[in-house]
């Protein structure tokens, strides 16, 4: 081996290492196990062949959890970007306060899911309620307590955490939109929604591409804010993809079946992260 | 016609901020209350500002030592991602083969991949290896940041010329002289935001750990907070005031880098 090789391997040798070991290596680990009969605790374990994904066909938890879970991401995938680009266009009105609204807006992204699911947890369960009975309004009540409310609450905390982080992405492409532009259209009398619809909307396409794509994969993947917000609840009727997964291992103990799970999973997340990112490049402008 | 589109739109701007900002005030004036004041009244302001709960959650999280924990993992963590990744960037981003092209594809790929289909196998791997600990944990990051990493590192790169690194060489640099002390100070506006983006994550991360750490003595904060507030849940000042001191360490870090922070969000997206 030459000098130039071995500096090569050096170089790249610690992450490959790591990357291999942590994530490659798991990965084809996954895909034989999810034929197997592994328990998590026995060190022997069997082929058992495809039984563990026919087994899924007849999971009415592992449908239930994936329909929730598609429903969810696409209502918080919507919300969250409707959301994020209006405060984007809001926050770049030229406004004297411009500066603080985006930190507050952006704020709650950085804390962690864990953490914020907790917070809402007290909200809605407690601050709703005493709302609900200081206003009068019955719907603030009980939330987390029914399927419909647990499964609104995680999209409201969702779009609170993430409405920040695409707003920052379309602040940018907004501000990279030639004011000539913009400028040139008020002249020929373009009113603000012409302006909108005509010149930001198609120029703003690849922010959108890249939110979505960020949102989407955030959304279907979603499990902290799942654990801490409702745990699943009310009985395992807002329980998502990953929790799905997660119980099947640790508290049933069925690793084998978890696992055959978890490749389902990762081919849906990939064919609708691909599929996603194609289909709107596809629809973008070229300027 | 003008100011007054300005003021309905200042005024829509602070009243969608008072709304943003209205969990962290309940989660705030409620560390407060006692008990029994929280019981009668949950929107409003404690009747004082007694430290009480604050000094009892502190003790309970064993704060100090959870802090240092976190900081620990995620400070190396970081340190090891920032030069390793930036190592194979400028090497794959320098060579041009197609075995280097592979490698770079491979690691791209991956950022595909969910945790939680390598979950399973993964904990029975690094089990066997004996990588359950802090040291094992940090490896993992290594193997899970480097991904996104290196592909920025790799986008920078094609931004620096070639015959930097030619005359480094020529003067008699070898290879790792010419990386630390002529390419690594070049990424220093790169390595700021990959050093962002995976501090974000990893310290704030609570799958992992939760799975690897299994020593009281090593929790990090979220993997903490999880056992603290599923003892507090009746007893919510007390888990408010725990929620506040798991947060003062990120909102400060917010504060002060705030303008890096954003930047790097957008960078980290758009490349």
């Amino acid at each position: 081996m030459n000098k130039n090789k071995l500096m090569f391997w050096i170089f790249i040798g610690p992450c490959l290492l790591a990357f291999i070991v942590v994530v490659i290596i798991p990965l084809i680990f996954g895909i034989y196990y999810s034929f197997t009969d592994w328990n998590g605790i026995n060190a022997d374990v069997n082929c058992v062949g495809i039984v563990n994904y026919l087994k899924l066909l007849n999971d009415k938890h592992f449908i239930q959890s994936f329909i929730f879970t598609l429903k969810f991401t696409i209502v918080s995938v919507a919300l969250i970007n409707i959301t994020g680009f209006l405060l984007a266009l809001l926050v770049t009105g030229g406004l004297k306060i411009n500066n603080l609204l985006r930190t507050v807006f952006f704020m709650p992204n950085l804390i962690g899911g864990l953490i914020l699911g907790f917070i809402w947890q007290f909200i809605f369960i407690n601050a709703f309620t005493s709302l609900g009975e200081i206003t009068g309004q019955t719907w603030l009540m009980g939330w987390l307590s029914s399927n419909k409310t647990s499964f609104w609450g995680l999209v409201i905390l969702m779009v609170w955490q993430m409405s920040g982080y695409v707003m920052v992405i379309y602040i940018a492409a907004i501000q990279g939109i030639p004011k000539e532009l913009l400028e040139a259209a008020k002249m020929d009398g373009a009113n603000a929604w012409h302006r909108l619809k005509n010149i930001i909307l198609p120029l703003v396409r690849p922010a959108f591409t890249i939110s979505f794509f960020l949102t989407l994969s955030n959304s279907f993947k979603l499990y902290d804010q799942n654990l801490s917000l409702t745990d699943g609840g009310p009985a395992r009727s807002s329980e998502m993809l990953a929790m799905n997964i997660y119980n099947t291992a640790f508290s049933f103990m069925k690793f084998g079946e978890a696992q055959a799970k978890a490749v389902i999973f990762l081919f849906i997340v990939g064919i609708f992260t691909l599929s996603q990112v194609y289909i709107s490049k596809k629809s973008e402008v070229e300027m | 016609m003008r100011k007054r589109k300005k003021i309905v739109l200042a005024f829509t701007g602070f009243i969608l901020a008072v709304l943003y900002l209205f969990p962290f005030y309940i989660m705030l004036v409620n560390s407060f209350k006692t008990k029994r004041q929280l019981f009668l009244d949950i929107l409003g302001l404690p009747d004082s500002f007694n430290f009480d709960n604050y000094v009892l959650a502190w003790k309970r999280l064993d704060y100090l030592k959870v802090f240092l924990n976190s900081l620990i993992i995620t400070v190396v963590s970081i340190a090891i991602i920032l030069i390793f990744s930036s190592m194979a960037g400028w090497m794959l981003e320098r060579t041009k083969t197609k075995l280097s092209n592979f490698i770079f594809f491979f690691f791209i790929a991956a950022m595909l991949i969910p945790f939680q289909s390598v979950m399973l196998p993964l904990i029975r791997i690094m089990g066997k290896l004996n990588f359950l600990n802090m040291p094992g944990i940090i490896f993992m990051y290594l193997g899970f940041g480097s991904s996104l990493s290196i592909f920025l590192y790799h986008g920078f790169l094609k931004t620096v010329p070639k015959s930097l690194d030619e005359a480094a060489i020529i003067d008699g640099c070898n290879c790792l002289q010419t990386y630390w002390y002529i390419i690594f100070p070049i990424l220093k506006p790169i390595s700021i935001t990959v050093a962002i983006l995976n501090s974000a994550w990893i310290w704030n991360d609570y799958l992992l750990p939760s799975l690897v750490i299994n020593r009281e003595a090593t929790h990090t904060i979220p993997l903490r907070i999880f056992f603290f507030f599923g003892e507090y849940t009746k007893q919510w000042n007390l888990a408010m005031a725990g929620l506040v001191l798991a947060i003062i360490p990120v909102i400060v870090f917010y504060f002060l880098s705030q303008k890096y922070i954003i930047k790097s969000f957008v960078e980290g997206s758009i490349k």
